[in-house]
């Protein structure tokens, strides 16, 4: 656990750490998976939670990925990060279970239109203030959660991929398949949606106006 | 260049980005500067960018990453025991097939072949160490110096007991003395059939 630790303080060194063990075990040593991809599982989680929208299927289809990843571990290229590398395995199992499963789905799931138009925001109360101690709040987090939650899907997913998981713009449009103008314009949606909804909350207890309501869009 | 709200709105995401390019960023913070709306939107949106990028955002179920080892663990199991399961039958399956072929080699040593032509007559009271010639692709073995072997040149010298246990059967003609179709008159011409009487002869001969 300590050597984990000092991994994660010092990103080079994680990096060469990281190298040793997917060497070790792309060579056999299985046992050593878990370690290797334990700085990831909450990303990886929140991939699957994104597309599933639900904590079941979402860890049981990220427990299938990496079961997955770890099958397929010789063919990991050292000149990929490792992490976009599990997420866009996640992000393959987590879509290939909602095309399963699309019949019971009450999304629209092939809608890959993204929404003409100039994006006109609602609010404009001053947010300034940058509340990342708010973030100690479960309750803060889980309201964050809800207006997340509340975003059309493809909104949703281009969203976590790029803002939450750190995939670059390329990898996002790559994992879900769309071009990356589309990435631009629904993380560009994303954004300021998640803004109105926040945004005027912060000076009045926060969150007032949730959930947001699709349909209700004022532009 | 100079922009308006709207064309802020509408790049204020891959301003963040820093993915517009300087000529627009400039005119965009400009506007910054002079717009409080669109710079309380910027600061919002930055915000947004700030708190869902936070490890803490992402909450994961109570256990998970012990459930995660836990299902991991098992994977390799069942993929090492995938891999046991195969070696444990290889091992036998190999052996056996060792065994299977083994006997068939020495059953070929003892066991006769059936013979190889269905049509024919297995012969009888043929000398066993009498030698005889089979010839590739033939079903007959033969006298030495038969004349109705085929591809004489690719023919095998073995004892005739040799020959009746892979299969061969006794040519009608220099054998057939042997074979139960006495009947077929030979042709005082046919050498073949000249050394067939000459081969009862010299059974005959001996059993006197």
């Amino acid at each position: 656990m300590a050597e984990l630790n000092v991994v994660l303080s010092n990103p080079e060194q994680g990096t060469t750490r990281e190298q040793e063990l997917i060497a070790q075990v792309q060579r056999g040593q299985t046992g050593l998976f878990y370690e290797l991809v334990r700085p990831y599982e909450r990303r990886v989680y929140a991939a699957a939670l994104a597309i599933l929208r639900n904590e079941a299927d979402a860890e049981d289809a990220a427990q299938e990925a990496m079961l997955k990843a770890l099958a397929n571990i010789r063919q990991f290229r050292a000149e990929a990060r490792f992490s976009t590398w599990l997420i866009q395995i996640t992000v393959n199992e987590a879509l290939m279970r909602r095309r399963r499963e699309r019949t019971r789905m009450t999304e629209a799931i092939d809608d890959h239109r993204d929404e003409e138009g100039e994006y006109t925001p609602r609010d404009f109360a001053d947010w300034r203030e940058i509340p990342s101690e708010a973030l100690e709040r479960k309750e803060v987090r889980q309201k964050l959660a809800e207006a997340l939650a509340s975003l059309d899907r493809k909104y949703r997913e281009v969203f976590v991929l790029r803002d939450m998981e750190q995939l670059n713009i390329q990898e996002t449009a790559e994992a879900l398949g769309i071009s990356v103008a589309s990435v631009k314009t629904r993380l560009l949606r994303a954004r300021l949606m998640l803004r109105d909804l926040l945004a005027g909350g912060w000076e009045q207890g926060w969150f007032s106006r949730l959930p947001f309501e699709k349909g209700t869009k004022p532009w | 260049m100079v922009v308006n709200c709207r064309q802020v709105w509408k790049e204020i995401s891959n301003y963040i980005e820093g993915d517009v390019d300087a000529g627009l960023r400039v005119a965009m913070d400009e506007h910054f500067g002079t717009c409080t709306r669109c710079k309380s939107l910027l600061e919002g949106a930055r915000n947004v960018v700030q708190l869902y990028g936070d490890e803490r955002m992402i909450e994961v179920p109570t256990g998970f990453g012990r459930r995660l080892e836990r299902r991991l663990a098992q994977g390799a199991r069942v993929r090492r025991s995938n891999w046991s399961t195969w070696s444990a039958w290889l091992v036998p399956v190999a052996a056996l097939a060792l065994i299977t072929g083994g006997l068939r080699w020495a059953n070929s040593l003892t066991v006769p072949h059936p013979l190889q032509s269905e049509h024919a007559q297995p012969g009888r009271n043929i000398p066993p160490d009498m030698v005889v010639v089979v010839s590739a692709g033939a079903k007959d073995f033969h006298v030495p110096g038969c004349d109705v072997i085929h591809n004489k040149d690719k023919i095998r010298t073995l004892t005739a007991k040799e020959a009746i246990r892979e299969g061969y059967v006794p040519c009608v003609r220099c054998m057939r003395k042997y074979l139960q179709i006495a009947s077929i008159p030979p042709a005082s011409s046919d050498p073949v059939a000249e050394l067939s009487v000459n081969v009862e002869a010299e059974d005959r001969a001996r059993t006197r």
